[in-house]
């Protein structure tokens, strides 16, 4: 193929028709911290995980919100839970449980 | 001839200081005691094996090597003495809530004791066989005999009066206990447990069984004999029943308390009585918990005797919203298998240990706990694919070009030490002024050191990433490794497994620093309170070397509770569940217990508790190494030292644990 110099982007179009109401109902009330947040991303600039692979509290978040419930899972797989999250989030979520709960309530399945 | 025998039957009887009153050594009211005894005896021996049962075959070996091994045993009889018998711990922390569990424990022993020791002297038939009544004789001993006056010994008198001696020290413990019950805070105790129903009959029996004894063995006392509180009462009893019509249907009473004492007891807590004995044997064979209800942890939940100790230790009861949480609840929870309630208990927790350190019977419910949160949280998923790389990146950085020679010393500041800048700056400062050379693991970004993962019960999780970071470190050929972070500390200690390098935390390497010479501080006119982080104090027995250092640099003040009673920062790992708001009452607590003597300044040894006191606290929060840098003394020449290395050999057990 002739290189152009520049690719196309796989699209990130999302539908947030896919947004599951109930399995989010479900994690809130395991961690109503859950809508506490203001992705903010202090949580994702100080992980001790996302040095090395994309983790992402505030990401996982925002996906969960669109709908987009596997690329949540995966910006959290790499989770260590060493809470360095809890103690910068300015709005004190318990980040570790509610990474915890969202693995729970969307990764096992 | 006739004459003659009956002389000396008559002759051999007066030899005798007591005489089988009946022979058959028999009497219908002991069966109510008969059937409790067999029925407890059995339930034990079945208890026994099926907690065996659940122990995996490397924990029956090590059980059984431990029973041979003649320093357990000694340790064991030790421990079984002093902690069942005589219940140490609790004199140590409250001394008549002590005298309480002794006089009954201990008192009752040794009636049982002595009470053997009567028959086996006296009527030996019936020691020991029991087709002669062996089980139950020697209980109601005084029923069945005779003693007879035309022959009075120093040693009949003697055991006399130590039974009544020991019946009244085992009373004054009732007297006490029940005086508890109706007003606890009278022993210093804030909180006490409310009993279940099996745990009410078992307790009523209990306070019925020696009032009982008391009267039965005082109504035969002018028969069977007695000392200064039998004989007494009998005299009284005499004249005032003017007959001794009630003694049948005292020892009736005294029986059917003890058979049903002895039924109620595997439901009810007085379990432990039994338990405590077998934990004991556990604990000093060196087992694990593994299961959060089979197996050792059965014998932990049995061994629980609910007295309620935790509920005061619990920094969790700051709030008393939270006393549902405590480890007691949590036990009771665990033998009804209520699985719902063990859960959200099991996630509250702080795991800051203090009930575990407080707890008379050391019931290791932390244990039991991570245990227990493994079962739901082991098999989320996780993906560490990326931990190859950076265990690389990590060293790979740092080791640089200086020809391949490598640091001794290796310093792991730890994800929450991160968090803290100033911490990693001090221990800069003091690795350069003390002329050590290291290298600085994880400068560049590190992994964690899983004891969060494993806290949460993510136990695989957690072994992947210790994993790496041990070949990490043992890669990297170092001697010693210098840690900032207390929970990184102790889960390197007990679960790396590093052989032939030496773990430290930087309160350990300062204070040998400071004692060798290396490292000079000044004498202020400051003054400290030392907070004891959890899992450096009470986790890993380091108390003594944070004080030593900070009284040399100014005034040491006391905290209101510290060492093992010390109470969590409230920023624990542990919890799970609890959120913003109750840990910031628990870190009130923490820091009011803190400034009991007004200090000018709170020093800790944890990035966490940093972290956590940091603006909450009214005057400033400092970490050890912080202070010392603050205070080094003026160099006088830049001193060379011949060795750049920590000054000790690795392999001394030259730091106190
Ligand atoms: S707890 Fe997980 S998400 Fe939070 S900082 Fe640590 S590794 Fe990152
Ligand atoms: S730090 Fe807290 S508020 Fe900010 S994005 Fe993370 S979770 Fe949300
Ligand atoms: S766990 Fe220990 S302190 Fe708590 S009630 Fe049981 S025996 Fe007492
Ligand atoms: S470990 Fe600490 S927080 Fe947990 S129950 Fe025991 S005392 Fe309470």
């Amino acid at each position: 193929m002739t290189d152009f110099g520049y690719s196309i982007n796989t699209s990130s179009r999302m539908n947030l028709d896919d947004f599951d109401k109930e399995s989010f109902d479900k994690l809130a009330e395991m961690e109503p911290d859950v809508r506490k947040c203001m992705a903010c991303g202090s949580c994702t600039a100080s992980c001790t995980a996302g040095k090395f692979h994309e983790t992402s509290l505030r990401s996982a978040i925002l996906a969960l919100q669109n709908g987009q419930e596997g690329k949540a899972i995966d910006f959290l797989k790499g989770c260590m839970l060493c809470g360095k999250c809890t103690m910068v989030c300015p709005r004190g979520i318990n980040t570790r449980h509610l990474i915890l709960s969202i693995l729970k309530v969307y990764g096992t399945k | 001839m006739i004459l003659t025998i009956l002389t000396t039957a008559v002759d051999s009887i007066a030899d005798q200081e007591v005489i089988d009153r009946i022979p058959s050594g028999y009497s219908n009211f002991v069966i109510p005691f008969v059937v409790g005894m067999v029925f407890i005896l059995i339930y034990l021996l079945v208890g026994f094996i099926r907690i065996l049962n659940h122990i995996p075959w490397e924990d029956k070996k090590k059980f059984l090597i431990s029973l041979i091994t003649p320093a357990t045993i000694l340790k064991n009889i030790k421990d079984i003495i002093f902690d069942c018998l005589l219940h140490v711990k609790i004199w140590k922390r409250k001394p008549l809530l002590g005298y309480m569990h002794s006089s009954i424990a201990f008192g009752w022993f040794m009636l049982i004791v002595l009470g053997h020791i009567e028959v086996a002297l006296f009527v030996p038939k019936h020691f020991g066989s029991i087709s002669e009544g062996a089980l139950f004789y020697p209980i109601f001993y005084r029923f069945f005999v005779w003693v007879n006056p035309a022959h009075e010994t120093l040693r009949s008198n003697l055991l006399f009066f130590l039974m009544d001696f020991f019946l009244l020290y085992v009373l004054s413990g009732i007297a006490l206990a029940m005086f508890k019950r109706i007003k606890s805070i009278a022993l210093g105790m804030k909180h006490t447990t409310k009993p279940s129903l099996p745990d009410r009959i078992a307790l009523y029996c209990l306070w019925l069984i020696f009032p009982l004894r008391l009267l039965a063995e005082s109504f035969t006392a002018d028969l069977s004999g007695g000392s200064f509180l039998t004989v007494p009462m009998n005299f009284l009893f005499k004249n005032f029943f003017g007959n001794s019509l009630n003694f049948m249907p005292t020892w009736w009473a005294y029986s059917i308390v003890l058979g049903l004492f002895f039924v109620a007891m595997p439901f009810s807590r007085y379990m432990h009585i039994v338990t405590e004995v077998l934990l004991i044997l556990f604990r000093n064979a060196g087992l694990k918990v593994r299961k959060p209800r089979k197996g050792l942890a059965e014998a932990e939940i049995y061994a629980c005797s609910s007295c309620g100790l935790c509920l005061d230790a619990c920094p969790m009861n700051i709030q008393k919203k939270n006393l549902k949480y405590s480890s007691v609840y949590f036990i009771r929870f665990l033998r009804r298998h209520n699985t719902k309630k063990i859960n959200e208990i099991a996630q509250k927790c702080l795991m800051c240990g203090k009930c575990y350190a407080l707890c008379p019977v050391s019931v290791d419910s932390p244990a039991i706990r991570q245990a227990q949160r493994a079962t739901f949280n082991n098999c989320l998923p996780y993906d560490y694919g990326y931990l190859a790389k950076a265990a690389d990146t990590g060293l790979a950085n740092n080791y640089g070009d200086d020809g391949g020679k490598q640091p001794e010393v290796m310093y792991f500041a730890g994800c929450m030490s991160h968090l803290v800048p100033v911490i990693i700056e001090s221990m800069k400062k003091i690795f350069k002024e003390a002329g050590i050379d290291y290298v600085f693991a994880d400068e560049d970004g590190g992994i964690c050191c899983g004891r969060p993962l494993l806290l949460a019960g993510r136990t695989e999780a957690a072994g992947e990433v210790m994993e790496s970071n041990k070949k990490m470190i043992e890669d990297s050929g170092c001697k010693f490794l210098v840690l900032s972070c207390p929970i990184c500390y102790k889960v390197f200690n007990e679960e790396y497994n590093l052989k032939g390098i030496k773990i430290i935390h930087h309160t350990q390497l300062i204070d040998r620093l400071i004692d060798t010479g290396r490292l000079e501080v000044t004498k202020s006119d400051g003054s400290f309170v030392y907070h004891d982080p959890c899992d450096l104090g009470r986790g890993s027995g380091i108390y003594e070397e944070p004080r030593h250092i900070l009284s040399g640099i100014g005034e040491l003040k006391k905290a209101s509770k510290e060492r093992d009673e010390s109470i969590c920062c409230g920023g624990s790992l542990g919890s799970l569940t609890l959120d913003y708001k109750d840990r910031g009452e628990i870190t009130q607590g923490s820091i009011e217990s803190l400034l009991a003597e007004k200090p000018r300044e709170i020093a800790t040894a944890c990035p966490l508790c940093f972290k956590t006191f940091g603006d909450k606290a009214p005057v400033p929060v400092k970490d050890i190494a912080q202070i010392v840098c603050e205070h080094l003394a003026q160099k006088q020449e830049d001193k060379i030292y011949s060795e750049p290395g920590i000054p000790i050999a690795p392999e001394k057990e030259s730091f106190a644990r």
